[in-house]
C-alpha cells in the first residue's frame, strides 16, 4: 500500500524527521487560507497522487504569485496525471499540497528499502540527488552507496558515519544526518513500511537537512497490525477492479487482451498467461483465485471477469492441491446459469478431485470444453474465441 | 535416499487441530509420513488424529522425538512459532502459513540462521519425498519415487512439473516448494546444493517466476557448482510491469528480476531453458542420463 507524499511528511513529522511545512488543498476555495498561512510570495504546487515522475509529467510547479498558484490548482485538481511510471490513464488527482519553498544548495538521494539478496534493510544513498536517479545508477553504480542493516542489532552508529563520509558531510551536517538516519530507520520497523524514499533530501542555504519529497510504502501483509494505515489509505489511486478483487481476497491485475483466465496460484497464473500469448492469443487478466476458494468466490471471480467489456473467451485453469476442482467445477456451472454466459469457457481440471469436478460438470445443463491437456485447452479457447470476434464481425457488417 | 526429509524424518505440526492443518496431516500420514506429535498452546494433553498434543516445541521433542517441524499456525504468530522450532532443534522447519510480515521475516532469518536451522517456505506447498515423507499440501497421487529434484518458487508450478515427470516415467527424487515470498526461508542455491550432492537425483527442474534477482544468482551458481543438467523455466515473460513508486527497486535489483534477464543468465550457465510450463518432460527426455 502506497501513502501520499503529505501522509508520508506527517509521519516524518511524527519522528521528528526534518521536512517541509504544508498544506492539503481538496477544494480551490481552500486556496485563499493556504496561501495566507504558508509562504510569502512564493509556493509549491504539488499533486497528490501514488506515483513518482511527478516533476517531469507537469505535476509540480514553482508559483510566484496569488493568481499563478490560482491557475496551477484549477488546471490539476480534478485532472489526471499520466508520468512515466503510470499507465497510460494516469492516476486522478483529487488533492495538492501545498508548501513553501526552500533555499537548496545541494541534493541527496536517501532511501530505506527492503534487499532480497542479502535480506537485509537496505540504505541506498547518493551524493547525486534529484530525479535522475536511475540514470545515475546506471551510468556511475559508484556513486550509489548500500549499507544493509542488521536486524539483530538495528542501524549502528559506525554505518551512520560512513555513510556520512562518503556523502562528503562536514560535522554539523553529520550530526544532522546521523540523527535522521536513526530515526527513519526507528520509522521503517515500527509501521511495517516496504520503502521509504526521500528525493530529494536537500540540504538547505542555511545549513539544515530537510526532506523534500516523500515515497512510502506499508508491507500489505502487515496491516492486520498496522490499523492506522488501513484509514489512511486511498483507494482513489487503485484500479477499480482490482480493488474489489482483493477486498474478495483474489488477486487480480487487469491487462489488454480479450482471454480471461482464471487459475490457481500466481505462478501458474502466469504461466497460464505465457501460453496464451506464445500461441497467438492475447490474456485480458492475471487471475489467481488463491488456496482457500470456494464456490461463492468462483463466482465473484467471474462477476470481475466479465465486468471487462474486452473478454470474450475464458480459460479456466485448476490443478488442484489446497483446491478442489469439484468446488470449482459447481461455482463454475453456479456462475454459468446465474450470468447466462454466452462466451465460450475452456476448462481444465488436474489435481485434487478433478475426475469429480468434470463428473460435475458433464451432469449439468452448462456448456464448456473440458481438456485434460493445458496445450490443448490454450489453443482451443484462442481457436474459440477467433471464431466469435469473426462471428460478431460479420453480424456487423451484415 | 533424497534431500531434506525421508522415511526416518519424525515430524512435528505446529498448529494441528486448525482445519487446514487437520485435512493435509490425515493425508500425509495416510501416505505414510511418520508424524510424531502436535504443538497447540493450551491443548497440552488432548490428542488430534491420534497424536498427542504439547504446548511447546520443546516438550513435543523431549517426548516424542520429532527433528522437522511443519508450521500451520495464523500469519501474526508464525514469527514466534518458526523461531520456537529453531531454538528447540528442528533441523527442517517448513513453513505452510502465507502473508508474514516481512519485517518479522528479516528478525526470523537472523535468528534461525544463527541456529542452523533450515527453513522451507513460508507461503509455500512444502517438501515431499515420494514414497516416504510428505511435508505439505501437494496432491501426492501425481509423484512417484525416482531420479528428477524439482524446486520452484510458485506451487502450482510445481505440480504441473511433478505431473510432467512422472508421466514421462522419472518419478522425482525430492520436491521442494521455497515459496514465492521476498524473504523465504531457502533460496534456490541451498536447494541446488543439496541435489547436487545427492546420489538419486539425476537431474534438476528450476522453475522460478519474475521479480527479484534469485533466478540469476542461481544461475551463478549452477555454472560453476552443478554437474547434473538442470532444465528451467520462468513464469511471467507475459506479466504486465507493477506500477511502481520511485526508484528504489529499480536501483536494488540492477536490471534484474525481468523473464528475460533471468533466462539470459539461465542459458550463460549451461541450463535447458523452456518457453512454456507444457514443455518440461521434452525437455527433460533431452537431457536426463
Amino acid at each position: 500500500m502506497n501513502l501520499h507524499e503529505y501522509q508520508a511528511k506527517n509521519l516524518y513529522r511524527k519522528y521528528d524527521i526534518p521536512t517541509t511545512k504544508g498544506k492539503l488543498l481538496t477544494h480551490p476555495s481552500q486556496l485563499d487560507d493556504i496561501l495566507r498561512t504558508i509562504g510569502k510570495d512564493k509556493w509549491v504546487i504539488k499533486a497528490q497522487v501514488h506515483s513518482g515522475g511527478r516533476g517531469k509529467a507537469g505535476g509540480v510547479k514553482l508559483v510566484e504569485s496569488k493568481s499563478e498558484a490560482n491557475e496551477e490548482v484549477r488546471r490539476l485538481l480534478g485532472s489526471r496525471l499520466v508520468t512515466n511510471q503510470t499507465s497510460a490513464k494516469g492516476q486522478p488527482i483529487n488533492s495538492i499540497f501545498i508548501e513553501e519553498p526552500c533555499d537548496i544548495l545541494d541534493e541527496i538521494y536517501l532511501a530505506f528499502a527492503v534487499d532480497r539478496t542479502t535480506q537485509r534493510i537496505m540504505i541506498i544513498t547518493s551524493s547525486e540527488g534529484g530525479m535522475e536517479i536511475e540514470e545515475v545508477a546506471e551510468k556511475s553504480p559508484e556513486k550509489i552507496l548500500r549499507n544493509p542493516i542488521n536486524p539483530v542489532v538495528g542501524i549502528m552508529p559506525a554505518q551512520c558515519r560512513q555513510i556520512c563520509d562518503d556523502l562528503g558531510l562536514d560535522k554539523t551536517l553529520s550530526a544532522q544526518m546521523i540523527d535522521l538516519l536513526q530515526k527513519t530507520y526507528k520509522m521503517f520497523v515500527e509501521n511495517d513500511l516496504s520503502l521509504v524514499e526521500v528525493n530529494p533530501l536537500v540540504i538547505t542555504k542555511q545549513g539544515y537537512l530537510m526532506c523534500l519529497d516523500g515515497k512510502v510504502q506499508v508491507d500489505n501483509s502487515s496491516l492486520y497490525r498496522q490499523a492506522k494505515m488501513n484509514e489512511i489509505r486511498d483507494e482513489s489511486q487503485e484500479d477499480e477492479r482490482e480493488l474489489k478483487a482483493e477486498k474478495l481476497d483474489l488477486n487480480y491485475v487487469s491487462l489488454d487482451g480479450n482471454i480471461a483466465c482464471m487459475v490457481n496460484g500466481a505462478g501458474l497464473a502466469m504461466a497460464t498467461m505465457d501460453l496464451i500469448q506464445t500461441y497467438g492469443g492475447e490474456p485480458a487478466n492475471f487471475l489467481d483465485v488463491g488456496g482457500s476458494v470456494n464456490e461463492k468466490r468462483v463466482i465473484e471471480a467471474f462477476e470481475i471477469i466479465l465486468s471487462d467489456t474486452k473478454v470474450n473467451g475464458i480459460l479456466v485453469n485448476i490443478f488442484g492441491g489446497i483446491v478442489r476442482c469439484d468446488i470449482i467445477a459447481g461455482g463454475i456451472i453456479s456462475a454459468a446459469q446465474k450470468m447466462n454466459l454466452h462466451i465460450p469457457i475452456v476448462v481444465r481440471l488436474e489435481g485434487t478431485n478433478a475426475k469429480e469436478g468434470l463428473e460435475l460438470i458433464r451432469n449439468s445443463s452448462v456448456s464448456v470444453y473440458e481438456e485434460a491437456n493445458l496445450d490443448k485447452a490454450a489453443k482451443k479457447i484462442i481457436e474459440l474465441t477467433n471464431l466469435d470476434s469473426k462471428k460478431n464481425t460479420e453480424k456487423e457488417e451484415n | 535416499m533424497a534431500i531434506l526429509i525421508n522415511k526416518d524424518t519424525k515430524v512435528l505440526v505446529q498448529g494441528l487441530t486448525g482445519s487446514q492443518a487437520s485435512f493435509h496431516t490425515q493425508r500425509a500420514i495416510e501416505y505414510g509420513t511418520n508424524v510424531v506429535s502436535g504443538v497447540v498452546p493450551g491443548r497440552r494433553g488432548q490428542t488430534h488424529l491420534n497424536l498427542p498434543i504439547y504446548n511447546t516445541v520443546e516438550c513435543a521433542k523431549r517426548l516424542t522425538g520429532a527433528n522437522a517441524s511443519i508450521i500451520y499456525v495464523p500469519a501474526p504468530f508464525c514469527k514466534d512459532a518458526i523461531i520456537e522450532a529453531s531454538e528447540n532443534g528442528m533441523e527442517i522447519i517448513v513453513c505452510i502459513t502465507e502473508g508474514i510480515p516481512t519485517i518479522d521475516m528479516l528478525d526470523i532469518k537472523a535468528a534461525i540462521d544463527l541456529n542452523g536451522s533450515t527453513l522451507i517456505g513460508p507461503n509455500c506447498p512444502g517438501i515431499i519425498t515420494p514414497g516416504e515423507c510428505k511435508m505439505g499440501i501437494m496432491p501426492e497421487s501425481i509423484h512417484m519415487p525416482g531420479s528428477v529434484g524439482i524446486v520452484s518458487r510458485s506451487g502450482t508450478l510445481t505440480y504441473e512439473a511433478v505431473n510432467q515427470s512422472t508421466l514421462a516415467g522419472f518419478g522425482q527424487s525430492t520436491c521442494v516448494g521455497i515459496g514465492g515470498d521476498a524473504v523465504p526461508g531457502s533460496d534456490f542455491i541451498d536447494i541446488l546444493k543439496r541435489f547436487e550432492e545427492d546420489p538419486f537425483t539425476k537431474a534438476i527442474v528450476m522453475i522460478g517466476e519474475i521479480g527479484g534477482a534469485k533466478e540469476e544468482a542461481a544461475a551463478e551458481y549452477i555454472k560453476s557448482h552443478i554437474t547434473k543438467p538442470v532444465v528451467s523455466y520462468i513464469a511471467g515473460v507475459t506479466a504486465p510491469k507493477g506500477k511502481r513508486m520511485g526508484h528504489a527497486g529499480a536501483i536494488i535489483d540492477g536490471g534484474k528480476g525481468t523473464a528475460f534477464e533471468k533466462y539470459a543468465a539461465l542459458q550463460r550457465a549451461g541450463v535447458t531453458t523452456v518457453r512454456t510450463i507444457t514443455a518440461i518432460a521434452d525437455a527433460l527426455k533431452e537431457v536426463h542420463p
